[in-house]
C-alpha cells in the first residue's frame, strides 16, 4: 500500500524535473503557469536580452500591467514617468518575447491574483509563480503557488523551472463555522495573529476543517493570499465541489468533454487519510469576531471588541520591541479600545479583497447609509471583469451615493506605487494586507479589515463592530 | 555573480526585528528598470531621522549588516537586496529570514547568515567580523561561530556561478518532463 501523502506532496512529486544533487538540497521543479507584472519583471527581460536566450514557455507565461497602474477613469494620461516607462517596458517585452499580455486596454485587465483565477488559468495541482508575495492567492484551488524574486523570474523565463527546497507542511485545522459578521479576513487575520508572521517560514500551510470547507472561492483566495503574512512559502486548500463549480466553464479551464477527467484527477490531489504534517495547529472559528489590526505587521490584530494591547505584557523580546515601535508609530496608547480608533480614509480593494463578494459585502453595510464627514473612502475593484459585474449589480452606485469613490482596477493604495496614497498621519482602515510602516503611503497607518468592517468604519469614522449593523 | 571571498569588515548593526522589505527599500523606488543605483532608497523612511544607524559616521563603509529575526519579511522585492548590495552589504546576518528575501540573496552574492539568536546579539555587539564561506564560520564574536547553508548554494556563492547556465545543462531532463506532461 502506498504512503499516505499530502496534498503538498502530490503536487511536489509530479513537478520534479531533477532530483536533489545533495540530500534534502534543492529539486528542480516545473512551473506550469507564471505570472508576470510590470514592477519585477524588467530586470529579468532585460538579463535574457544580456545572454541572447530566450523565454522558454511564453504560452505558459501571462503578464498584466496592475501595479503602477492610475485608477483614475480611463483612457488616462500617466503623469509619473517612471510608471509610465515601466508599463511601457512590459508592453515592450511582452511583445519582443511573445508573452499574453492584458494591458491598460483589455477588458480582462486586472490584479495579476483576481484575474487568472477568474480567467481560469489558475486549476488545481498546478505549480504558479509571480514575481509577487501575494502569488500564494492561487492555493485557494489546490495549487501549489508561491512568491518569487526577479532573479527567479529570469529562471524561469529561461528554464520553466525553479530549484526549491523542499518546504514544510503546517496544517491549520479550523473547527466549528464563522458566525455571522466574520469573514475569511477575520479568519485569517486572527490565524496570523495566532501563529505569528514568521509562524511559518519555511512551510505550506494547509488550511483544513469545516470552516475552510464551507468557504467560498472568492473566501478561500482571501484566506490562502495573506499565507506570506505568516511567513509561509505558501497556503493550500483541497479542492472540491466549490472548487469544480467555480472553474467549469471558465476561459482557460477544460472545455465541457475534458472537464470531468481533469475534475476527477483534481479531487484526487486532498490530502490522504493519515497524510503525516511536520506540524498542526486547530484554531476555533466558531470563537471568531471581526479583527483589526493594531499595528505594523498584521500579526498585530486584535477583536473590534478589544483594545490595543500593553507591550509591557509581551514576553518576547523581539515582538515586544516591534509593538513599541509599532504603538509609536501608529500614534496609539496602549490600552485604547478599538472602537475608540477614529479613522480619516477607507480603501476597499486588493489582491486580498477586491472580488466581487467582497464588493457585495461591503455594499450590503453601505447601502442607505453616507460615509462619514471628513472620512475619504474608495472602491477599487480587483479587475475589469469584477468592475463590470459589481456596475451590472449597481453597487457602483451605492457606493458612490454613499459618497465612495468608484475606481478603475489596479493594486492602488494596497501599496501606493501609484497615485493612490494615504498622507502622513493619515489613518485608513483597509482591506488589503499589509499594514508595514508607509506602506500606503510615506508615515501613513493602516488598519488591517474585512470589507465589511471596512464599510462601518467609513460610515462610523471609527472602528465599529459590523455585527451590530447586521 | 561575484564569488564570495572571505569578509573582513565593519558591521552595520540594526537592532530591530521583523524588518521588512517595505521598510529596506519603500515603493517609490520600485518603478526602476534597472539593478544599479538602488543603495539611496535603503532604509529611506528610517534613514530621515538623523539617529539611524545608517547616519552614524562610525558605521560607514561597513559591509556586514546584523539584524533581529525574521528579516527580510514581506513583499518578495528583490530591489531589497539590490538596495543593500548598492549600499555596499555583503552580507547579511540575523537569527531568522524572510524565505523569498533569503533566496533573493543567493541569487545575487550577498550572503545571508542564520546564527542562533544568542550568537547573532553578540554579533550585533562586535564592531567587526569575518565572515569565511568555506569553512562556514563567523569569527569576531567570541568563539568562532559555525553556521549552516545548503550546499548547492554555498558552492554557487563561493564560485559566483550563474544559475540559469546550470539548469541549462539540464536541457534534456526539461524536455523529457515537459514531452511526459504536455
Amino acid at each position: 500500500m502506498n504512503q499516505p501523502r499530502t496534498m503538498f506532496e502530490k503536487v511536489w512529486q509530479r513537478h520534479i524535473v531533477a532530483a536533489a544533487d545533495d540530500p534534502g538540497g534543492p529539486e528542480l521543479l516545473y512551473v506550469d503557469l507564471h505570472l508576470i507584472h510590470e514592477v519585477t519583471s524588467p530586470q529579468a527581460f532585460a538579463g535574457l536580452r544580456a545572454t541572447g536566450r530566450k523565454l522558454r514557455r511564453p504560452d505558459r507565461t501571462f503578464a498584466t500591467m496592475d501595479h503602477d497602474v492610475p485608477t483614475d477613469p480611463r483612457p488616462f494620461k500617466i503623469l509619473d514617468p517612471e510608471a509610465a516607462s515601466q508599463l511601457a517596458a512590459l508592453a515592450e517585452n511582452c511583445r519582443d518575447f511573445g508573452v499574453r499580455l492584458a494591458g491598460l486596454d483589455s477588458p480582462e485587465q486586472g490584479i495579476v491574483h483576481v484575474i487568472a483565477p477568474e480567467l481560469g488559468m489558475t486549476q488545481p495541482g498546478m505549480t504558479i509563480v509571480c514575481g509577487d508575495s501575494h502569488t500564494s492567492t492561487h492555493g485557494a484551488f489546490g495549487a501549489l503557488a508561491f512568491g518569487i524574486g526577479t532573479s527567479e523570474v529570469e529562471h524561469v523565463f529561461a528554464t520553466q523551472c525553479l530549484w526549491q527546497a523542499r518546504p514544510q507542511t503546517l496544517r491549520l485545522n479550523f473547527t466549528g463555522a464563522l458566525p455571522a459578521g466574520t469573514t475569511a479576513k477575520d479568519l485569517i487575520l486572527h490565524a496570523i495573529g495566532r501563529i505569528g508572521t514568521n509562524g511559518a517560514t519555511g512551510s505550506v500551510i494547509e488550511y483544513a476543517g469545516p470552516a475552510i470547507r464551507e468557504l467560498t472561492m472568492e473566501e478561500r483566495m482571501t484566506v490562502c493570499n495573506m499565507s506570506i503574512e505568516a511567513g509561509a512559502k505558501a497556503g493550500m486548500i483541497a479542492p472540491d465541489a466549490t472548487t469544480l463549480a467555480y472553474l467549469r466553464g471558465r476561459p482557460h479551464a477544460p472545455g465541457a468533454e475534458a472537464f470531468g477527467a481533469a475534475a476527477a484527477a483534481w479531487l484526487e490531489l486532498a490530502s490522504d487519510e493519515g497524510a503525516a504534517f511536520d506540524r498542526e495547529v486547530e484554531l476555533d472559528a466558531a470563537a471568531l469576531e471581526p479583527q483589526v489590526t493594531w499595528g505594523t505587521s498584521p500579526g498585530m490584530v486584535a477583536p473590534v471588541t478589544g483594545a490595543v494591547p500593553d507591550p509591557r505584557v509581551i514576553t518576547d523580546p523581539g515582538l515586544r520591541q516591534a509593538a513599541e515601535r509599532a504603538l509609536a508609530y501608529m500614534a496609539l496608547a496602549p490600552g485604547t479600545r478599538i472602537g475608540d480608533i477614529a479613522i480619516d480614509r477607507v480603501f476597499i480593494g486588493s489582491c486580498t479583497n477586491a472580488r466581487l463578494e467582497d464588493l457585495e459585502r461591503a455594499a450590503a453595510i453601505v447601502r442607505g447609509r453616507r460615509v462619514a464627514s471628513g472620512v475619504r473612502a474608495m472602491v477599487v475593484p480587483g479587475s475589469q471583469a469584477v468592475r463590470r459585474a459589481a456596475e451590472a449589480r449597481g453597487l457602483d452606485r451605492i457606493f458612490q451615493e454613499a459618497g465612495f469613490e468608484w475606481r478603475q482596477p489596479g493594486c492602488s493604495m494596497c501599496l501606493g506605487m501609484n497615485p493612490d496614497i494615504l498622507q502622513p498621519g493619515e489613518r485608513c482602515a483597509s482591506t488589503s494586507n499589509r499594514n508595514f510602516e508607509g506602506r500606503q503611503g510615506a508615515g501613513g497607518r493602516t488598519h488591517l479589515v474585512s470589507p465589511a468592517m471596512a464599510a462601518a468604519a467609513a460610515c462610523s469614522g471609527r472602528f465599529t463592530d459590523v455585527r451590530e449593523w447586521l | 555573480m561575484t564569488p564570495f571571498t572571505p569578509l573582513e569588515a565593519a558591521v552595520l548593526p540594526l537592532d530591530r526585528a521583523h524588518v521588512d522589505t517595505d521598510q529596506i527599500i519603500p515603493k517609490q523606488f520600485l518603478k526602476t528598470t534597472e539593478r544599479a543605483g538602488l543603495g539611496r532608497g535603503l532604509f529611506f523612511a528610517w534613514r530621515q531621522d538623523p539617529a539611524f544607524v545608517l547616519n552614524q559616521p562610525r558605521y560607514a563603509g561597513a559591509h556586514i549588516l546584523v539584524a533581529g529575526e525574521n528579516f527580510g519579511c514581506g513583499s518578495s522585492r528583490e530591489h531589497a537586496v539590490w538596495a543593500l548590495m548598492d549600499y555596499g552589504i555583503r552580507c547579511v546576518i540575523a537569527p531568522s529570514f524572510g524565505d523569498i528575501f533569503y533566496n533573493n540573496c543567493c541569487k545575487n552574492g550577498l550572503l545571508p547568515v542564520r546564527l542562533a539568536l544568542p550568537d547573532a546579539q553578540r554579533a550585533l555587539a562586535a564592531g567587526r567580523l569575518r565572515v569565511d564561506l568555506a569553512t562556514q564560520t563567523v569569527i569576531g564574536a567570541g568563539p568562532a561561530i559555525h553556521f549552516e547553508i545548503a550546499p548547492a548554494v554555498k558552492q554557487r556563492l563561493l564560485e559566483g556561478l550563474d544559475e540559469i547556465a546550470l539548469t541549462l545543462r539540464r536541457l534534456p531532463q526539461i524536455e523529457a518532463y515537459e514531452a511526459m506532461h504536455p
